[in-house]
C-alpha cells in the first residue's frame, strides 16, 4: 500500500490522480515526480515497470517504486496513445529501469526518451511487432519464421 | 627469484569473448559479451530472451484456474512458488478466503521448495567453482542426495515429483497425512544433520573462500538502485523479507529469523543462504507441530476451470520466492480471462546488476559471480 501522504504530496506538486496502488502522473512530470519519490519520500528500492494494453482507451505505464523502510510500494502510472505511445526514461535515476524499460519497448513498442541503450530485450533484434500488444494475433498467420544468422543473432 | 627473467608484458588491446548462451556454468541459456583486457574485464553485457515463451501473452487467453499450473513452469527451480504468487494475487483482487490449514500446508510446500532451490543452488556453485571443491561433484552429489529426498516427499504428498500444482486460488490441493507428516519431520532432522557436511565441503576449504571474499561486491546503495531482491539484496544489507515486511499464508503465525550480512559479496551471499535453509527447517518444524485441522480450499471443487471471475481492478501482490521477490501486477476486467499479469521476476532483477559489478573483475570471477546471484533463465526471459 501506498503512504498516502507521498500520494498527496504528488496530487499537491503534479496534479497527480490517485488510484489503488499509487498515482497516475502526467507523462511530462514523470522524471520529477521519481526523483521526489526517491529523494523527498525514501522510495530507493526499484521494483518494477509493466505496461497494460487498454485497447480503446490506449497504454498505460507503470513504475512500481517501494520504501525499503516503511515497507510501502508505490505505482506510478502515465497514460500513454496507442499510436506513437513514448515515455521518458527513468534508467538516470533508477538503474534498474534500464532492462525493464527494455523489455516494455520490445513487448509493448512503448518508446522511452532518454534511455541509454533502447534495444529489444526478449525478442530477437529484427523481430516486428511487439507481441503484448491486444492487437497481436495469438496464430502466427506468416508461419514459422527463423531467427536470421547476423549481428547479434 | 625473478632474477634473470623478464616478463614482457604485451598490449593487445580488448577482446571481445562470447560466453554462453551454451556454457555450463552459465545455468541455463544466458549468454554474456564480455569485453576483456588481458584477463580482466571491462564490460559485460548480458543478453537474455533465449528462453523467452511469452508466458504473459499466454496468460491473457487463459482463464484464471487454468493459469497457475503454467507459471509453474517459469522458476523451474521453485515451481510452487511461481503458482503461489499467481494465487496471492488473485485472492487479493478476487476477495477469496484462504482457509487456515490450506495457508499453513502452502507455506508447508514452499519452505521445503525454498530448502531444495537452495540446494540446487549451493550444488552447482560447486560446480561453478570446479576444482576447489573436491572437483566440485562432491558437494554437487551431496547437494543432490538431499534434494532427491525432499522431491521423494513432496512426491507422497502431492504425486508429482517436481511440478506439484499445489496451489488453488482459494485453498491448497492436497491434504497431508499422519504418515506424510511424520516422513517430514524425520527429512527435516536427516537435512538438519546433513547441513553441516555441506558446510564443512565448501567452508573448510581455503579456495572456496579466497574465490568469493571480496568477489562480486554489490553495495546497498546498487541493490536498492538496480532492485536486487531476495538472498541477494540480504547479502548487500537490505533487509527486506517479504514473509515477515508483507506477510501472507501462515507466516504471520510462525516465528523465524531473516539472516542478512552487510559485505554485499558473494560469501555473504553464501552464508544468507546457508542460514536460510536453517530458518526454513525451522519453519517446516513448526507447521508439522501445529497444522491446525480444517477445510484446505474454500471454495467449490472446480468442475470448469473458466466460470471463475474476478471482478474489475488492478493490484500487486508478492510472495518470497527462494530467489527474492516473486511479484504480480494483475489486470482484470471482470470476464473470464485476464486483462494483464505482469511477472516481477526476482532472477530478472538480480541478473541486472551483472554489469555494474562484474566489470574489474578476472573472467573467472564471472562465473562465480554469476553462480551467487542464482538466476534460473526461465524466471528472467518468462
Amino acid at each position: 500500500m501506498p503512504a498516502p501522504e507521498a500520494v498527496e504530496a504528488l496530487r499537491v506538486r503534479f496534479g497527480a490522480e490517485p488510484f489503488a496502488e499509487g498515482a497516475v502522473v502526467p507523462k511530462d512530470d514523470l522524471v520529477a515526480a521519481a526523483r521526489a519519490l526517491r529523494d523527498a519520500h525514501g522510495y530507493r528500492q526499484y521494483v518494477l515497470t509493466s505496461a497494460t494494453d487498454r485497447g480503446k482507451e490506449g497504454l498505460e505505464l507503470l513504475h512500481g517504486l517501494r520504501n525499503v523502510e516503511t515497507k510501502d510500494t508505490l505505482f506510478l502510472k502515465v497514460k500513454l496513445p496507442a499510436e506513437g505511445a513514448a515515455a521518458p526514461s527513468l534508467a538516470l535515476v533508477f538503474a534498474g529501469a534500464e532492462w525493464h524499460e527494455r523489455e516494455v519497448f520490445d513487448l509493448f513498442g512503448i518508446a522511452f526518451d532518454g534511455h541509454p541503450d533502447l534495444r529489444r530485450l526478449l525478442m530477437p533484434d529484427e523481430y516486428e511487432g511487439h507481441p503484448l500488444r491486444k492487437e497481436f494475433p495469438m496464430d502466427a498467420p506468416w508461419g514459422y519464421r527463423p531467427a536470421t544468422r547476423g549481428e547479434g543473432a | 627469484m625473478t632474477e634473470g627473467l623478464t616478463v614482457v608484458e604485451r598490449e593487445f588491446g580488448e577482446l571481445a569473448l562470447n560466453m554462453g548462451p551454451q556454457h555450463p556454468s552459465t545455468h541455463g541459456v544466458l549468454r554474456l559479451v564480455l569485453t576483456l583486457r588481458g584477463e580482466t574485464v571491462v564490460r559485460a553485457d548480458p543478453v537474455i530472451g533465449y528462453l523467452h515463451r511469452g508466458v504473459e501473452k499466454l496468460s491473457e487467453n487463459l482463464a484464471w484456474d487454468q493459469l497457475a499450473p503454467v507459471f509453474e513452469r517459469n522458476d523451474y527451480l521453485a515451481p510452487t512458488a511461481n503458482s503461489l504468487a499467481f494465487c496471492v494475487v488473485a485472492e487479493r483482487l478476487g476477495k477469496f478466503e484462504v482457509p487456515r490449514r490450506g495457508a499453513w500446508l502452502r507455506t508447508y510446500v514452499a519452505e521445503w521448495q525454498r530448502i531444495a532451490s537452495h540446494l540446487v543452488w549451493l550444488g552447482t556453485y560447486g560446480l561453478d567453482l570446479g576444482g576447489a571443491l573436491g572437483g566440485g561433484t562432491t558437494l554437487y552429489m551431496s547437494c543432490f542426495r538431499e534434494r532427491e529426498s525432499i522431491l521423494d516427499h513432496l512426491e507422497t504428498l502431492t504425486g508429482t515429483r517436481f511440478h506439484t500444482n499445489f496451489n488453488l486460488i482459494g485453498g491448497a490441493r492436497y491434504d497431508l497425512d499422519a504418515a506424510s507428516a511424520g516422513a517430514g519431520r524425520e527429512l527435516a532432522s536427516a537435512i538438519g544433520r546433513a547441513l553441516p557436511e555441506l558446510r564443512a565441503l565448501t567452508e573448510k576449504t581455503s579456495i572456496f573462500r579466497d574465490r568469493t571474499r571480496g568477489v562480486g561486491t554489490i553495495s546497498r546503495d546498487l541493490a536498492l538502485s538496480v532492485g536486487t531482491t531476495g538472498p541477494t539484496a540480504r547479502a548487500s544489507g537490505v533487509d527486506q523479507d517479504l514473509r515477515r515486511d508483507a506477510p501472507y499464508d501462515a507466516y504471520p503465525e510462525l516465528s523465524f529469523t531473516v539472516p542478512t550480512r552487510a559485505e554485499g559479496d558473494a560469501l555473504a551471499r553464501y552464508e544468507v543462504r546457508m542460514e536460510e535453509i536453517g530458518v526454513s527447517l525451522g519453519l517446516v518444524r513448526q507447521i508439522l507441530e501445529g497444522l491446525p485441522e480444517g477445510p484446505i480450499f474454500s471454495r467449490k471443487p472446480i468442475k470448469n476451470p473458466k466460470a471463475a471471475r474476478i471482478p474489475a481492478g488492478e493490484g500487486y501482490a508478492a510472495i518470497e520466492s527462494p530467489r527474492g521477490e516473486l511479484g504480480m501486477y494483475a489486470v482484470a476486467d471482470g470476464k473470464a480471462f485476464p486483462v494483464r499479469l505482469k511477472i516481477n521476476a526476482p532472477s530478472f532483477r538480480n541478473l541486472q546488476v551483472v554489469p555494474h559489478v562484474v566489470p574489474g573483475h578476472l573472467v573467472a570471477d564471472v562465473v562465480s559471480i554469476l553462480g551467487s546471484l542464482d538466476p534460473v533463465l526461465g524466471d528472467v526471459d518468462r
